[in-house]
This record gives C-alpha cells, sequence and structure tokens, in this order.
C-alpha cells in the first residue's frame, strides 16, 4: 500500500503526460501480482466498494475526532479524504501496513454493519500518504488524472509491447488483470485468447493537413458524421455498445441494443433523426440534438421518440465468428453491406460513399459542409487493413473550416513543463450587451494553443503587465486584448455561465488592432448554435 | 475573561504596555518597540526605538535601514521598561535571533512567543518553555491537519530528486529569512557539500547568517552562473520567484516548495509544485497544544493563525483563552 500511496502521490503533483506514463510504467514494473494489476484498476476507477459511501469517511472520522476540529479542518483543506487521512489519530497496532491485494479483498468483504470497525483498523495500520490513497481506493475517486487509455499506454511501455496490441487484450480481462500480467511478463508468453464479442480498439484517422494531395483512385471518400463513434457487438445474445474511450452505453441507448440483431461487431456513428446530414434519403440533426441523449444513465420512453437514435455503420470487424480485421477495407465494405440486409432500416443504415473524383469538387463539398452540419469528410484507402490506433497513411479525417469570433482576454494560468514559467492557459469572454449600454463579459472559451512560440511570449508579457487581480494561480488581466477564437461549432451548456460551451477552441490570432469594446456578443456566438 | 494586567492589553495593532508606552511586534510606526523576530509582519520599519536581539536588528537594518534608537539584548538578558515592567529575551527556535519576550511586573508573568517552533535548528537556539500566567501564542498552523514531519524526512526527498535528474536543476522556493538558511544548514549538517545556487534576493540574507556564526558552505549566484553549471544542482528562490520568467535561466527546473502549507496537496498542486516538502519554522498542532499543557498558564491568548480550532481545544480541557483579533499579521514568512 505505501508503494501505490507513494505512486499516487507523486501522480497529484506530475502534469506532463509522458512523466504520469513513466511512473506508472516504473511502478507496473517493479510491483508484484496482484498488487499492481488492484493498483492499475484503482487507478482507472475500476473498482467499487459498496460498502463505502462518502458520507462513511465522515462517519469514521467522527469516532475518533472531536467534530469542530474536523469541521475547522475539512474548511480549511477543502477534500474529505485528505482532512480524513491527515487527521486520523492512529491507534497503535502491531499489524503491518496492508497490501493493496489485502485492502482491496478487506473493503470489497465489509458490510454495512461492520465497515466502521473495519476500515478504522486499516486506517491505524497506515501513515497519513497511506490513509489517502486508501481513502480514495474506497471511496472510487482517485481523479489523478489517468484516463484508461494512460493506464495501458503504460502498461505498454512497462514490458515492452505495443499498445494497441495491449488494448486488444484489455477489455476482456477483469482486474486484478492476472492473465495479461502473465502474458505481457513471460518471455515466450502467449497472448491471452481473445474473445471476438469483446471490445476491439478502434482505428482512428489522421487530419488532413493543407493542400495534401491523396492519390484519390486509391481511397473511398465519406462525410465525416457529426455524432459519437460506437462499437456494436452482438455474440447472438445480447448486444453491448461501446464509446470511443471502450465505455460501455448500451443503457442509455436501449433501442440500438435490442434492434440490433446481429452476430458480430460492428463500426459506425451514433446518430438522431433529424433533417441535415443526408437530408431526405434519411438524414440526422445536429450533434446538439444527440447531446440531450448523452450523459444520462437512464433513458425514458419520450427521450427516445422526441430524439430517435440509429446508428450509421461503416465497418464490420467481425462477421459470425470470423475476424475480418486483416482483410482489405474494400472487401469489409462489401460484408458490411451485405450484413445491412438483416438489420432494421430505421435503426441503420450505411454511410454513403461520395463519388467525388477531383479535389475541385471536394473542396466545394467541404466548404458546404456545415450548412448540412456535417464534421467535415473522410477519406480511407480502399486496400488499408482494420488497425487499430493512428496509423500513417491509412484512414483521414478532413474537417470542415472553424468557425471565429473575436474575444477578449479575461484570465491567465500557467502552464505546465516547460510551459511552467509561462502564463499558457486563457480564458476568453465575450459581451452580454455592448459595453457603452452596460453590457459585462462572461467566458465562452478556454484555450491553451495554437499560438507560435513568439505569440506565446507576447501573451505571457501582456498577462503579467496588465493583471488587475490574483486568485491562487489565476491572474485576472484588464480587459483590452481581443483574440480571435477558432472553434469547430459551440453549443448550449448549462455548465457555463455564459450558456454557451465551444468544441475545439483555440487561439487564431492576436488582434491588438481591435478595441475590446468591438468584440462579439454572447448574441452573436448564439446565433452559430446549431 | 479578564483583559489581562491592568499594565498590559491587546490591541488591534500589537500588545500595548501603557504605562511605559511600549509595543510588542506592533503593525504600526511607534515610539518604542520591543520585536520578536525580523520576519515582517512582526518587525516593521519605522520605530524610533527598537528592542530586540542583535541578529534581529541587523535584519531590521538591511530591510529599513539602521533604526535611530536600537538597543540589542541577548538571550537571558533583562531590560527595565520602567514602571517596575522588565523584559527578557528566550529563544523562541524560529529564525536566527527569534526570541519569545518574558514581561514581568510584581510577580505577574506574561509570555509572547512572536513565531515558534520546537525542534532543533541548526540556525537558532532551541525553546525554552517558561512558566507564566499568560501565554500569548501564534497559531499559524492551528488546526490538527498539521502535524510537519521530521525535517530528515523531507529533506532525503529533495537529495533523491537532486540524483534522480542529473540533467535538470531542483528549484526550491523558501523564505528568503529563515527557511532557506535552515534548509542549507540541515543540508550541510547532514554532509552536503555541493555548491548551492542562489536567487539574487537571498544573497544579503545568507550572508547576514554567516556573519551571525551560521555556517551555510560554497553557495554561489544563479546570475552568475552559466545553464550547464546548473544541472542537478540545487536552486534556492523566493517562493515568489517559483514559476517566473526568472526560471528560464534554469535547466528544466523541478519546481519545489518547502512551506508547512505543502501538508495540504492542493496548495501545492494550484501553484504548479512537483516537489512538496513540509518543512516549517512554525509550531505545528502537536507542538502548539503540547506546548500550552507544558507552560500551563493561567490564560491562553492567540495573535495569529487559525485561532478558532485551538480555542475550541482549550475550552474542551477548560483552559481559558481568547483569539486576539490583531490587524497586520500576514506570515509573509508561511504563505
Ligand atoms: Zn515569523
Ligand atoms: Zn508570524
Amino acid at each position: 500500500m505505501e508503494r501505490f500511496a507513494h505512486l499516487l502521490d507523486r501522480l497529484i503533483y506530475t502534469r506532463s503526460r509522458n512523466d504520469k506514463i513513466a511512473l506508472v510504467a516504473a511502478y507496473l514494473q517493479t510491483t508484484p501480482d496482484p498488487d499492481r494489476g488492484w493498483a492499475l484498476a484503482a487507478l482507472t476507477s475500476g473498482l467499487d466498494f459498496p460498502a463505502v459511501k462518502a458520507s462513511t469517511i465522515r462517519e469514521v472520522v467522527a469516532t475518533r475526532v472531536d467534530a469542530v476540529l474536523y469541521s475547522l479542518s475539512r474548511d480549511f483543506v477543502g477534500d474529505t479524504a485528505e482532512t480524513a487521512s491527515l487527521i486520523w489519530p492512529r491507534q497503535p497496532t502491531d499489524l503491518p501496513p496492508p497490501t493493496v491485494a489485502e485492502a482491496v479483498e478487506v473493503m470489497a468483504g465489509m458490510s454495512r454493519s461492520t465497515v466502521m470497525a473495519e476500515l478504522s483498523r486499516l486506517l491505524d495500520r497506515l501513515e497519513p500518504d497511506g490513509r489517502f490513497a486508501l481513502i480514495k481506493m474506497a471511496t472510487g475517486a482517485m481523479r489523478t488524472g489517468l484516463s484508461g487509455r494512460l493506464a495501458r499506454t503504460a502498461f505498454a511501455q512497462a514490458f515492452g509491447l505495443d499498445v494497441e496490441e495491449v488494448e486488444e487484450h484489455w477489455h476482456g480481462v477483469k482486474p486484478p488483470y492476472a492473465s495479461l500480467f502473465a502474458w505481457a511478463t513471460s518471455p515466450e508468453g502467449s497472448a491471452p485468447v481473445a474473445d471476438p464479442f469483446q471490445f476491439k480498439p478502434f482505428m482512428l484517422a489522421h487530419s488532413l493537413e493543407g493542400e495534401e494531395q491523396l492519390d484519390l483512385a486509391d481511397f473511398a471518400v465519406e462525410w465525416k458524421w457529426d455524432g459519437i463513434r460506437i462499437q456494436l457487438i452482438g455474440d447472438g445474445e445480447t448486444t453491448r455498445l461501446f464509446s470511443r474511450g471502450g465505455e460501455e452505453i448500451s443503457g442509455a441507448f436501449p433501442e440500438i441494443a435490442s434492434a440490433y440483431r446481429f452476430r458480430g461487431v460492428m463500426d459506425g456513428e451514433l446518430l438522431v433523426r433529424g433533417d441535415l446530414q443526408g437530408g431526405e434519403e434519411g438524414g440526422a440533426a445536429s450533434f446538439n440534438a444527440l447531446q440531450q441523449r448523452l450523459g444520462r444513465k437512464k433513458v425514458t420512453a419520450a427521450m427516445i421518440d422526441e430524439f430517435p437514435a440509429f446508428v450509421r455503420l461503416y465497418d464490420l470487424l467481425i462477421d459470425g465468428g470470423e475476424d475480418l480485421r486483416g482483410h482489405p477495407w474494400s472487401v469489409r465494405r462489401a460484408r458490411l453491406e451485405a450484413a445491412l440486409d438483416s438489420l432494421p432500416p430505421d435503426r441503420f443504415d450505411i454511410s454513403q460513399l461520395i463519388g467525388a473524383t477531383d479535389w475541385a469538387e471536394l473542396i466545394q463539398l467541404r466548404d458546404d459542409a456545415r450548412a448540412q452540419a456535417y464534421e467535415g469528410l473522410m477519406f480511407k484507402r480502399r486496400d488499408s487493413v482494420y488497425s487499430p490506433g493512428r496509423k500513417t497513411g491509412l484512414w483521414y479525417k478532413w474537417k470542415r473550416q472553424p468557425l471565429t469570433a473575436d474575444c477578449v482576454l479575461m484570465y491567465a494560468q500557467r502552464g505546465s513543463g516547460k510551459r511552467s514559467s509561462y502564463y499558457s492557459d486563457f480564458t476568453f469572454g465575450c459581451w452580454t450587451a455592448p459595453p457603452g449600454d452596460g453590457g459585462e463579459l462572461l467566458p465562452v472559451a478556454k484555450a491553451y494553443f495554437g499560438f507560435t512560440d513568439e505569440e506565446l511570449k507576447w501573451l505571457d508579457s501582456f498577462v503579467r503587465r496588465h493583471t488587475t487581480n490574483r486568485f491562487g494561480p489565476v491572474r485576472e488581466v484588464e480587459k483590452t486584448l481581443v483574440i480571435e477564437i477558432a472553434f469547430d461549432s459551440i453549443h448550449l451548456s448549462k455548465r457555463h455561465k455564459s450558456g454557451l460551451a465551444m468544441r475545439f477552441p483555440r487561439i487564431a490570432r492576436i488582434r491588438q488592432d481591435k478595441p475590446a469594446g468591438e468584440a462579439n456578443l454572447i448574441a452573436d456566438l448564439m446565433a452559430f448554435v446549431s | 475573561m479578564s483583559s489581562g494586567f491592568g499594565w498590559l492589553r491587546p490591541e488591534k495593532q500589537g500588545i500595548y504596555l501603557p504605562t511605559v508606552d511600549a509595543w510588542i511586534d506592533p503593525s504600526i510606526a511607534v515610539a518604542r518597540a520591543l520585536v520578536t523576530h525580523g520576519h515582517s509582519d512582526h518587525a516593521r520599519g519605522g520605530h524610533c526605538h527598537v528592542v530586540a536581539t542583535a541578529p534581529t536588528l541587523a535584519i531590521m537594518a538591511l530591510r529599513y535601514g539602521e533604526t535611530p534608537a536600537a538597543q540589542a539584548v541577548d538571550y537571558g538578558e533583562t531590560t527595565e521598561l520602567g514602571d517596575g515592567i522588565s523584559a527578557t529575551y528566550l529563544p523562541a527556535g524560529h529564525v536566527l535571533g527569534s526570541a519569545q519576550i518574558l514581561l514581568e511586573r510584581r510577580g505577574e508573568r506574561v509570555v509572547i512567543t512572536g513565531d515558534y517552533k520546537r525542534r532543533p535548528d541548526p540556525t537558532c537556539p532551541l525553546f525554552v518553555p517558561t512558566p507564566c500566567d499568560i501565554f500569548i501564542t501564534e497559531a499559524t498552523f492551528g488546526l490538527p491537519v498539521f502535524v510537519h514531519p521530521p525535517i530528515g524526512q523531507e529533506l532525503d526527498k529533495l537529495l533523491d530528486a537532486l540524483a534522480e535528474r542529473p540533467d535538470r536543476c531542483v528549484l526550491v522556493g523558501a523564505y528568503a529569512l529563515g527557511k532557506a538558511q535552515r534548509i542549507i544548514a540541515e543540508l550541510r549538517v547532514r554532509g552536503f557539500a555541493d555548491t548551492i545556487y542562489l536567487h539574487g534576493a537571498m544573497e544579503r540574507m545568507c550572508a547576514l547568517y554567516e556573519a551571525h556564526g551560521v555556517p551555510l558552505g560554497p553557495l554561489a549566484l544563479v546570475a552568475d552562473a552559466d545553464l550547464d553549471d546548473l544541472k542537478g544542482k540545487l536552486v534556492i528562490c523566493p517562493p515568489s520567484a517559483l514559476g517566473d520568467r526568472w526560471t528560464r535561466r534554469l535547466p528544466n527546473p523541478l519546481q519545489a516548495f518547502a512551506s508547512g502549507w505543502m501538508r495540504v496537496r492542493q496548495r501545492g498542486v494550484q501553484r504548479g509544485i512537483e516537489l512538496p516538502l513540509v518543512i516549517s519554522d512554525h509550531a505545528d498542532w502537536e507542538e502548539l497544544t503540547a506546548t500550552i499543557v507544558e507552560v500551563a498558564p493561567q490564560e491562553t491568548w492567540i495573535t495569529h493563525g487559525r485561532e478558532d480550532a485551538l480555542v475550541h481545544w482549550c475550552s474542551m480541557r477548560q483552559i481559558r483563552a481568547r483569539a486576539l483579533e490583531l490587524v497586520g499579521y500576514d506570515d509573509e514568512d508561511e504563505m
């Protein structure tokens, strides 16, 4: 547990992704089974201990600490787990600190009637850092910025494996991932036999930059649909849906799961019905409509009626028990077209190929994409095998031109790593009304890239010279600098005071020529909401 | 609760002795000030007459220029203030020259701790617990979550970080008065003989410490060093220089911060600290409470810090305690 606590502590203080990967990899290399597997699960929130509630921690501390002293401390520290770990008065014990595996076992076995006493006994065996790790693990709130992808990358790095190979096998195994570690660590180890009906890592596309000219004869062209990428897995009995990150989302789209009566694995775009993205021959709504369905664990019949979902299919990975991923795209496409007949057309259709033969035509299509709510165009090499991750030369995405808005710099925060001495994370606002009419600025975007090194230096020095206020690490600046922000799209959001959230905002230009009063109004941005 | 003896009362600007018109650690310029130590929330400029230890006077002279009438006292030395009131300066263990002030009048005893800690420190003598009627204490770390680990444990973290990264430097933010010199002296005690590089703002205070008999070993200024000289080295700067443009002259610095506040993770994470070092020159919760028990005063007054928890702790033990609402004590040395 102490080594795990130490790892957790260092992850909290480490901001660089590569450093985080190196820390986790080193831990995995040097920690025995099954501790490392449990630790990995804990870091990626793969553990759940129903007997331990958020309130349990407070109650356990209350058995030993005066309520007033606890609440004053909690107010100062700001985090229950940390307060509890620091304030816990240990009672002497002869027992050594528990291993991660032992802690997991004890916590998994706790019931509502035993949780207080057993948790206290575990806490007594640990120092503050260990107690912090234990409590974070118990309540499932690690918040180390460690995604599943990053953990798998660390796993691959630790054992000299290809991350896509790790992805391939990851989703079929459960914590503490014994078979995975056995495979990774034995010299002649063979991979665990992959279940054809488990999540497969997605094949991803590179961005097509500038005037890069592909030979169009080699590529099939499709629209880039503005929905969410999903994988459908049917084993003949049940169907499961997975998002790009490998999260199961079947519960949120029951109408899709029940309509997919196919034994095999397909790749496609989840959309809701509408009159854009395909128009009369079965169109889809913009991303905004789909958002009404996302992020909900339970879905009502009314929601399904109002925002009916469907999947626009574009690849077939497993057909029956046969793995097609080693076949060229053109073969998989033909098999997909044949398989389509067995699926109900109101829930499934196919991503039509675009018959454009020259770039002039494609450029025109891309320019018109926004009006039809397409995200852009996709180029897929006809002979490309389905290879997980982002391989060069196979698939490309060509996004529609971004939207832009003139915004006013409001706040800045220092970056991390090489940027730790630069104010490089910015918050921008637009006006509620013209400032002459009493309008004020509300934040509409945060952006931390899009600028050159020279521009970063200039922005950093602007922030330092025009600071009006400091809130911890954040500086408020004079509201005088206009920046042109480019963004892919903008959406309604209840979480933001302006009521808006931008997708993919970045700094396009510093507009020293423009007075702040002439920056855009929130109302101008509202007009972009599609 | 009494407001003290007739000859001593708390005012917003400090502890006041009305019969002799003298103040202890006043936050405004006064005619006569008794100063516990050189941190700017205790030692202000502009007083006419200052009574303090010689190092504290030297620190004040460095920061504010010479005081018109500076009266140096040794630890244990008693000074008559008039009206039968005497002041004795006793070690507080906080920073070089730091003192508690024992005030006595006709058998009534008051101790003002200024800032203090109970752990050994190679730069100043150990705190001397002194029985008294009224104990006027600080409470900077007056919450039970603050338990400072042994300094050796924190310095090991620092030395490990240095060894781990020969291509980078480790940049430690530490207060220019006290913390920086204590860390250097503690490292020297542990046999660390390598040159330690300083931000320019540290230079004069380090020289002052050495002039007062605290050897700090080989020191050099960052300004005089090449980028390559600094690889694998320890660099010390004031906390305000962490993440500042100044750091761009350093080889990919790993940012550390030596402070009692580093006990709380979010404090370090917010500032972009990669290596938190929980090193404090203040009493932690256990020292604060144990010292009150040991000194066993009739009353405890709390000057500054997180006083609510300490007052509550006293009330649970039937110890009379009150929080003074002093203004201007802002802990330059710890926030
Ligand atoms: Zn001080
Ligand atoms: Zn102080």
